[in-house]
C-alpha cells in the first residue's frame, strides 16, 4: 500500500507538471486580458491532433514535431485574439469573451470530429511504449521527458516575464492596463502576443497529454478545460506560481485517490476546489481578496 | 417626455400583441398535430422557462451561472427515483413534480452558500465544478442507476395527442416564469438584484443584504429549473447522467439569454424561441452532425460580434431613435424609462435607489 501511494505521488507530480504548463498559459491570458479562454481545453486536443497528424502521416518524431506545432498554435492563438476577442468592448466584455471563446471551442471541436472522427487515438513513439526503472518502479520515458520539457518551458516563460522588456510590459499590463497605455505600452500587441503564448503552450501540453492519457478524442477537451479551470482558480487567478502548485497538488491528489476508487477520484478533484474556496475565496496564492466587479 | 395619449396607445398595442401571441401559442397544438413539430414545440417551451429562470438570477444579478443543469438534473432524478421507489404509475406521476422543484431548491441552498461567496470568473468556474460533481455523483451512486440512469413509468396515452399535456404544462410553467420575471424586475427585490450587478460593494454599503438577496434569486431560479427538469424527464421518459446533467444545457440557457438580451424580461424568451427550433432545424438539415455543430458555433460568434448586447436592447434602441427622428426630437428624450433600463444596463441610480429603499 505504501508503495502504491509512493508510485501515485511520483506519477502525480510528473503529470501535474504538464498540467501546470497548460494552466500557466490559461492564467497568463487571464492576468493580461481579464478573460477566461474556455477554448484552452479543445486547443490542447488540437495540439495533440497536430502532433498525431505529423507523426502518422509525415513520420516526424513527436518532440521534433513541436518545432512545427508550437509556432502553429501560437499563430492560431493570435488569430483567435484578433478576430474574436479584441473586437469585444464595453461592459459585458468579460462574459461575452467567455461565450466567444466557447463558440470557438465548439467550432474547433466540430472540425476535429469531422476530420478525425470520434474514435480514440493515441500518440506513439518508442519513449511512450518502453519504460525505465526510476525510484524502484517502471515508468514510461514520456513521463520524464514531458515533465522535463514542461519544467524547461515554465522556466523559459519565467525568464521572459521577469528578465525581458516584453515581459515587463506584460506584467505592467497585468497590474494596470490604463497606466500601461499611458506610459506607451502597446497594450493590444501585448495582449495578442500573450494570448498567442498562452495558446502555444497547449501544443506541448497536447503532445504529452496525447501520449500519456491512453487515448483521446475531440470530446476530451471538456475534461481538460474543467480540470484546468479548477487548477487556476485554486491557485488564484492570474498567479503563475499558484497555477503550478495547484496543478501538482490536484493531480497528485487525484492520482492517490485513484488507488482506492478511480470513479470518485475526479469528484475529490472538484470537491477540493469547493472546500478551498469556502475558506479562501481568492484561491491558495491569490493576491487580491476580491477584484472589483 | 412622451405625451400620455401615445403612451396609452403603446400599452394597448403591447397588451393586445401579447394576448394575440398567447392565443396563437395556446392553439398551436390544435392546429399543428405533427408529432415532430409538437415535440420541438415542447422542447422550446421547456427552454423558454429555463432561460427565463436563468435570467431571474444571472441576468438580474450579473452572476453568470453555468451550473443550472444541476437543478435540471436534480429535478429529473428526483421524480424518476420517487416514481421508481414508490411505484407511482400513470398520470399520478405528475403529482410528484412539486417534489422536483422542492429538491432543486433545497440543493440550491448549500450550492449558493458556497458559490455566492466568490464573484465573476471564479463564480462561473465554481458553478461548473459543482455541476461536474453532480454529474459524477449521478454516474457513481447506485440509487441513481449509474450509467443506465432511471426510466420513467410508461404513460398509456393516445399517441396522436401524447405531446399535448406536456405542451400545456410547459406553457403554463413558462408563462408563470415570465410573469414572475416581470414582477421581480419591477419590484424592490429586483432593484436590489440589479444594484448588486452594478456595484455589489456599494449596494451592500447602502444596506442591501446582498447574500440573502442573491441566495433568494438563486433558489427561485432553482425552483423553476427543477420543475422543468421533472417535466422534461416524463417527456423524454429516461434520464442518464450525461443527459440530465448536460453541459450543453448549462450553456444553452446562457446563450439564449445573451442572444435575446441579458437582464431583460423578453430577451431570454426570444432567445429560446429562436435557438431551439434553429438547432433542431440544423440537425435535420445537415445529416452531418459535426457540420451542424460548426454552423451553430459560427452563428453564436456572429451574434456575439454583431449584437454584443443581445437582440432586444439593440432593437429597442433602434426603434426609439427611429421614433425620435420621426417626431423630430432628440433621441435621449424620447426613450421611455423601460427602454432605457433595458438598453443601459448600468443605470447609475439602481444601487442608490435600492439602498435608500431598504434603509427606509
Amino acid at each position: 500500500m505504501g508503495r502504491q501511494i509512493y508510485e501515485a505521488v511520483v506519477d502525480g507530480i510528473l503529470v501535474g507538471g504538464v498540467y501546470g504548463l497548460m494552466a500557466v498559459g490559461l492564467t497568463l491570458i487571464f492576468g493580461v486580458l481579464d478573460i477566461i479562454n474556455i477554448a484552452q481545453g479543445i486547443l490542447v486536443i488540437l495540439g495533440a491532433y497536430l502532433s498525431y497528424a505529423l507523426s502518422v502521416h509525415l513520420h516526424i518524431d513527436l518532440f521534433l514535431g513541436l518545432l512545427i506545432t508550437v509556432p502553429a498554435m501560437f499563430l492560431i492563438g493570435v488569430v483567435i485574439y484578433w478576430a474574436f476577442i479584441q473586437p469585444l468592448r464595453g461592459r459585458e466584455r468579460t462574459s461575452m469573451s467567455l461565450l466567444a471563446s466557447f463558440a470557438v471551442a465548439i467550432i474547433i471541436e466540430g472540425i476535429l470530429y469531422w476530420i478525425f472522427s470520434p474514435n480514440y487515438v493515441e500518440l506513439n513513439a518508442w519513449y511512450v511504449t518502453s519504460s525505465v526503472r526510476v525510484f524502484g518502479f517502471y515508468l514510461p520515458y514520456i513521463y520524464l521527458f514531458g515533465f522535463a520539457l514542461a519544467v524547461a518551458l515554465v522556466v523559459a516563460l519565467y525568464l521572459i516575464l521577469y528578465r525581458t522588456r516584453f515581459g515587463r510590459s506584460v506584467r505592467a499590463t497585468m497590474q494596470d492596463q490604463t497606466a500601461s497605455r499611458l506610459i506607451g505600452i502597446n497594450v493590444n500587441r501585448v495582449a495578442a502576443v500573450t494570448f498567442g503564448i498562452g495558446v502555444a503552450v497547449t501544443a506541448v501540453g497536447g503532445m504529452v497529454y496525447g501520449a500519456t492519457s491512453g487515448g483521446f478524442n475531440p470530446n476530451s477537451g471538456y475534461d481538460l478545460i474543467s480540470r484546468l479551470l479548477a487548477i487556476i482558480i485554486l491557485g488564484g487567478l492570474g498567479s503563475i506560481g499558484g497555477a503550478l502548485a495547484a496543478a501538482v497538488f490536484m493531480i497528485t491528489l487525484e492520482s492517490v485517490v485513484t488507488i482506492w476508487s478511480p470513479n470518485w477520484a475526479i469528484v475529490v478533484f472538484y470537491a477540493a476546489l469547493v472546500i478551498v474556496l469556502t475558506f479562501r475565496p481568492a484561491g491558495l496564492l491569490g493576491r487580491q481578496a476580491v477584484r472589483a466587479q | 417626455m412622451m405625451d400620455t395619449g401615445r403612451l396609452r396607445g403603446a400599452t394597448v398595442w403591447r397588451g393586445g400583441g401579447l394576448l394575440a401571441l398567447l392565443a396563437a401559442v395556446a392553439i398551436f397544438p390544435l392546429v399543428f398535430t405533427n408529432a415532430l413539430l409538437t415535440t420541438i414545440a415542447v422542447d422550446t417551451l421547456i427552454f423558454v422557462g429555463a432561460a427565463a429562470a436563468w435570467n431571474i438570477f444571472s441576468g438580474y444579478s450579473g452572476y453568470i451561472s453555468l451550473g443550472n443543469a444541476v437543478f435540471f438534473g436534480c429535478g429529473a432524478y428526483t421524480v424518476g427515483i420517487a416514481a421508481r421507489d414508490w411505484q407511482v404509475t400513470g398520470t399520478a406521476v405528475f403529482a410528484l413534480l412539486p417534489l422536483a422543484a422542492v429538491v432543486a431548491t433545497v440543493v440550491a441552498v448549500p450550492f449558493g452558500l458556497v458559490a455566492l461567496r466568490v464573484r465573476r470568473h471564479t463564480f462561473v468556474v465554481v458553478t461548473i465544478a459543482v455541476f461536474f460533481i453532480f454529474q459524477l455523483m449521478a454516474f457513481n451512486f447506485s440509487f441513481t442507476g449509474g450509467t443506465t440512469g432511471v426510466s420513467a413509468p410508461f404513460l398509456l396515452w393516445n399517441p396522436a395527442t401524447y405531446n399535448d399535456p406536456f405542451y400545456y404544462l410547459a406553457l403554463a410553467i413558462g408563462v408563470a416564469t415570465i410573469a414572475l420575471s416581470w414582477l421581480i424586475r419591477g419590484s424592490r427585490f429586483g432593484l436590489q438584484l440589479r444594484a448588486i450587478r452594478d456595484d455589489e460593494d456599494r449596494a451592500r454599503g447602502l444596506g442591501v443584504r446582498t447574500m440573502r438577496v442573491k441566495l433568494a434569486a438563486f433558489m427561485i431560479c432553482a425552483f423553476v429549473t427543477g420543475l422543468l427538469g421533472g417535466l422534461w424527464f416524463y417527456f423524454i421518459t429516461q434520464v442518464l447522467p450525461q443527459s440530465g446533467f448536460d453541459p450543453a444545457f448549462d450553456l444553452s440557457v446562457a446563450l439564449m439569454a445573451f442572444l435575446g438580451g441579458l437582464g431583460t424580461v423578453s430577451g431570454p424568451v426570444l432567445g429560446a424561441m429562436v435557438l431551439v427550433p434553429a438547432q433542431q432545424y440544423l440537425t435535420e438539415q445537415f445529416t452531418n452532425d459535426y457540420l451542424s455543430q460548426i454552423v451553430l458555433g459560427t452563428l453564436f460568434l456572429g451574434v456575439i460580434l454583431l449584437l454584443p448586447r443581445g437582440v432586444i436592447p439593440t432593437a429597442s434602441e433602434k426603434i426609439a431613435s427611429w421614433r425620435a427622428r420621426r417626431s423630430g426630437r432628440p433621441a435621449e428624450h424620447a426613450v421611455t424609462p423601460a427602454v432605457q433600463a433595458a438598453a443601459l444596463p448600468g443605470e447609475p441610480t439602481a444601487a442608490g435607489t435600492a439602498g435608500k429603499e431598504s434603509a427606509r
